[in-house]
């Protein structure tokens, strides 16, 4: 080892701190592309454009399932007592509290769409069981009313209502 | 790894972990205190130069594996698909494919530095041997990921290497079905080999951790050749040791990334980017560089198991090396005859690496067997008899006596000499296919827009190119690996999405079933592929005179022509990139009508100046005014064949404008890094001389 004057040792500190951080941007650089490949590829996000959905051959009380982006879409044609019962119930009350009128589009009042899939743990819940006239979860017992709210059960949220809109009377387009 | 620490974390919590686990204390030995020789030279960065390629062949290649789809019918789109749609999907693939060729210049460096100096004498054999079993399968591995991408190369490279193993005497077809798991290459085959090559890397992981502890038992050899006797002689790993690979590894960055960025498919064969066809195989079938000088041997046995025996005992022959070379002077800067005879071996070696990519015909045979023998005379017959009749120049006391005399020697030079070097060696072997005697002229070389590392597509060329493709090409020819959303694509003919989506809805796609289980036809959608001329190749057929007019997707890529010697290696310097282009433009204005009078055209064909053989099947396709352009363009054959190969450039290789982006922003970065690196490489060395 020589001895180095103090001034020497400052530049020279400073070399080394600026090769460390140029090696430590390269490297966080060099990360990105590796973290950034597991988002969805192109071909993923382009099958997941908007769907349209012809709503008439769905009768009063009936419901379908259809798949939007690999998630299953239920649409719901309620009746009149469905939709009275979700309506009745005092909004204050319910665990994750949202009006009706909220979850359907105006003007559409029968038609409930949500994305079936429980806010608990992420199973399908059954259409039309359960106690509250809705959807029940086989997998932990939670139970959604007809509007797709959380009524009873361990599922912390309501069922969330995909983007939607009406195309027409009978069409929507979701997405 | 030598021996017990004694190194003693001061930390309580690290002193805790170390009584249980000495762990901190074994990198610390291995990696920081470990005593290197003070006089290493540049070739010996590359150890840790290949243990930075392994390192990115296995990020790289499980990244690639998440996407990949490891099925005959699937494999070649996945590939593609990983290219085009993956974020980054493209780098990554280029990462991997020429990081297989960077690790192989990497490790000949590193195998002809030990050879130079005599790395593998004792007490270093084993070290030695490690590392030939290291390259050994290198080579496995490198076959087998070769095969995955199941191109023309991959499945006629999988078929003639399997084929090796017929040669053996009365089980040879039994062990070829058995690594088939079929009568023929298929499915079985590229499921088994997309494990393996999964499996090997972290194999060689292994022996590379046995490789490094044996070095770090027998401790480094060095340029002098004499073993380390004092504490001068040496200087810590940590920073010494660690600062010049560091150096050393970001100068074979930049060589890395010149690969990647600009011509990341120069050490490929064009014909992979053609799906594999097990009914035609094409009609020159070379390995990929590396293996070239071993496939030339091969050839030039005129025995099929003699040819096999000597292609493998050209590798074998090097862990005997220890035993044949027993001249006490380890490095060949005191052999005076021995460092010549090195250089010859080097030029054999090179040589037969030319061979290896030419037809086995007429003077090659003869020149691959001289070379071959060359080879093996080099290890058998040479080097033993050196050891024996040699006298050494005197060797220096020790390895500080060494470093005194040539103290003040340009690292700088020794860095532009590797460059180069490797830069040579990389052209100096690829591939130079043979001219086909009937190919005919070479395709003028045009001036691109998208040539050179800022490269950008003519956009007004690509929107015509579409056009043409669209009202002409399209009648005959799939564009397979195209979707509508492609045109709006970043980098490609600038289609707003609305534009695109217009485009789309143009055709009619067959969807279903609904639901009474009928299929039904809807308007085209952005997610859509371009529609097929023919609903099958039969139907192609049948339509066109029995020819099968070929998918245009890749067409850019899968075409070539003969650049020859010297050429190709300063297409290495130009970043010459456009073969494909440079074809399909002469291809398009290359017919002849009528065709001379010497040339026995084939009922249903056409000439072509250009063709292969010059009978070709598609008629001439296009004539001035065929195609309207609303841009004022001149209608003329020539525009339509440059708008047209401009177009199938970008279908080809969609992200080419980013990649030669990212090239710049990579590329400024490590020549920042380099100089940085190389200042605070000479401050720490400052301290040890």
């Amino acid at each position: 080892m020589t001895t180095t004057s103090s001034a020497e040792h400052t530049r020279r500190d400073f070399l080394f701190v600026a090769t460390g951080a140029v090696a430590a941007v390269g490297a966080a650089a060099a990360v990105w592309p590796l973290i950034s490949q597991m988002n969805p590829d192109a071909s993923t996000i382009a099958a997941g454009a908007p769907i349209e959905v012809d709503l008439a051959p769905i009768a009063e009380g009936q419901d379908i399932k259809v798949f939007w982006r690999g998630k299953p879409i239920y649409i719901m044609n309620r009746t009149k007592k469905q939709i009275d019962e979700a309506r009745a119930v005092p909004v204050a009350s319910l665990p994750d509290p949202q009006t009706d009128q909220a979850r359907v589009k105006e003007g559409h009042d029968q038609w409930l769409v949500v994305i079936g899939i429980c806010t608990h743990l992420g199973c399908i819940p059954i259409a039309h069981e359960g106690n509250y006239d809705g959807f029940f979860c086989p997998c932990h017992g939670s139970q959604y009313d007809s509007s797709g709210r959380i009524r009873q059960g361990p599922a912390p949220l309501n069922l969330p209502i995909p983007p939607y809109a009406f195309v027409s009377d009978s069409k929507i387009k979701i997405g | 790894m030598s021996g017990p620490s004694t190194y003693q974390p001061t930390n309580p919590a690290l002193q805790w972990i170390e009584k249980r686990l000495p762990i901190i204390g074994l990198v610390h030995s291995s990696f920081v205190a470990y005593p290197t020789p003070r006089n290493l030279n540049y070739w010996w960065t590359f150890g840790g130069i290949l243990s930075f390629m392994l390192g990115v062949q296995i990020v790289t290649g499980v990244i690639l594996a998440m996407h990949y789809t490891p099925h005959v019918d699937m494999a070649f789109n996945s590939v593609e698909s990983i290219v085009r749609d993956v974020n980054y999907g493209w780098l990554l693939r280029y990462l991997h494919s020429n990081g297989a060729s960077m690790f192989f210049i990497a490790v000949y460096i590193h195998m002809l530095r030990g050879l130079y100096y005599g790395s593998y004498k004792a007490p270093r054999e084993i070290l030695w041997i490690l590392g030939v079993i290291i390259y050994l399968l290198m080579m496995a591995t490198g076959f087998m990921g070769y095969v995955l991408p199941w191109g023309q190369m991959s499945f006629w490279g999988a078929t003639v290497i399997t084929n090796l193993f017929s040669a053996i005497p009365y089980v040879g077809e039994s062990i070829v079905t058995l690594l088939w798991g079929g009568y023929s290459v298929g499915n079985p085959t590229l499921n088994r080999f997309f494990s393996l090559h999964y499996l090997l890397p972290f194999v060689i992981a292994g022996v590379v951790v046995l490789h490094v502890w044996a070095l770090h038992v027998a401790g480094q050899n060095n340029p002098a050749g004499v073993e380390p006797k004092t504490e001068k002689d040496t200087v810590p790993f940590t920073p010494y040791a660690t600062i010049k690979d560091g150096f050393g590894m970001v100068c074979f960055m930049i060589f890395y990334a010149w690969f990647v960025f600009y011509i990341p498919n120069y050490l490929g064969d064009p014909d992979n980017y053609i799906m594999a066809n097990p009914g035609v195989t094409p009609a020159h079938i070379v390995p990929e560089w590396y293996y070239l000088p071993f496939y030339a041997i091969l050839r030039s046995i005129p025995s099929k198991l003699g040819g096999v025996i000597a292609m493998f005992s050209a590798i074998i022959v090097l862990a005997f090396l220890p035993w044949l070379d027993t001249a006490k002077t380890k490095s060949s800067k005191y052999r005076p005859l021995a460092k010549q005879f090195f250089w010859m071996f080097v030029v054999v070696a090179v040589l037969l690496g030319w061979l290896g990519g030419k037809p086995a015909e007429g003077i090659y045979i003869i020149a691959g067997r001289v070379l071959t023998f060359c080879y093996f005379a080099y290890f058998l017959i040479v080097l033993p008899i050196l050891s024996r009749i040699e006298t050494p120049r005197a060797i220096p006391n020790s390895i500080a006596d060494d470093v005194l005399a040539k103290y003040g020697k340009k690292a700088v030079s020794a860095i532009v000499a590797l460059v180069l070097a490797g830069g040579l060696m990389a052209g100096g072997t690829q591939k130079a296919e043979a001219a086909d005697e009937h190919g005919g002229p070479t395709p003028p070389s045009l001036s691109w827009s998208f040539w050179g590392p800022v490269g950008k597509f003519d956009r007004g060329a690509l929107q015509r190119g579409y056009k043409v493709y669209k009202e002409v090409c399209s009648t005959c020819h799939s564009m397979n690996l195209l979707h509508f959303r492609n045109l709006a694509d970043e980098g490609g003919p600038g289609f707003t999405a609305a534009q695109a989506q217009a485009v789309a809805s143009e055709i009619k796609v067959q969807d279903g079933p609904n639901d009474a289980g009928d299929m039904f036809e809807r308007p085209g959608r952005l997610a859509d592929p371009f529609p097929k001329p023919f609903p099958n190749e039969n139907a192609a057929r049948a339509a066109n005179g029995g020819a099968y007019p070929p998918d245009l997707s890749l067409m850019a890529k899968a075409r070539n022509y003969d650049r020859g010697f010297p050429q190709f290696v300063f297409d290495f310097f130009t970043q010459f990139q456009e073969k494909g282009p440079n074809y399909i433009d002469a291809l398009l204005q290359g017919y002849v009508d009528p065709a001379p009078k010497d040339f026995a055209l084939p009922q249903g064909a056409y000439y072509n100046k250009y063709f292969p053989g010059h009978a070709i099947k598609m008629p001439k396709p296009i004539s001035d005014d065929q195609v309207t352009y609303d841009d004022g363009t001149p209608q003329k054959v020539e525009n339509y064949a440059k708008d047209v190969a401009t177009f199938l450039m970008w279908t080809a290789e969609p992200h080419l404008e980013a990649r030669k982006r990212l090239g710049l922003q990579v590329m400024v970065f490590l020549i920042i890094f380099a100089f940085l690196m190389y200042f605070t490489k000479k401050k720490v060395w400052a301290n040890a001389h």
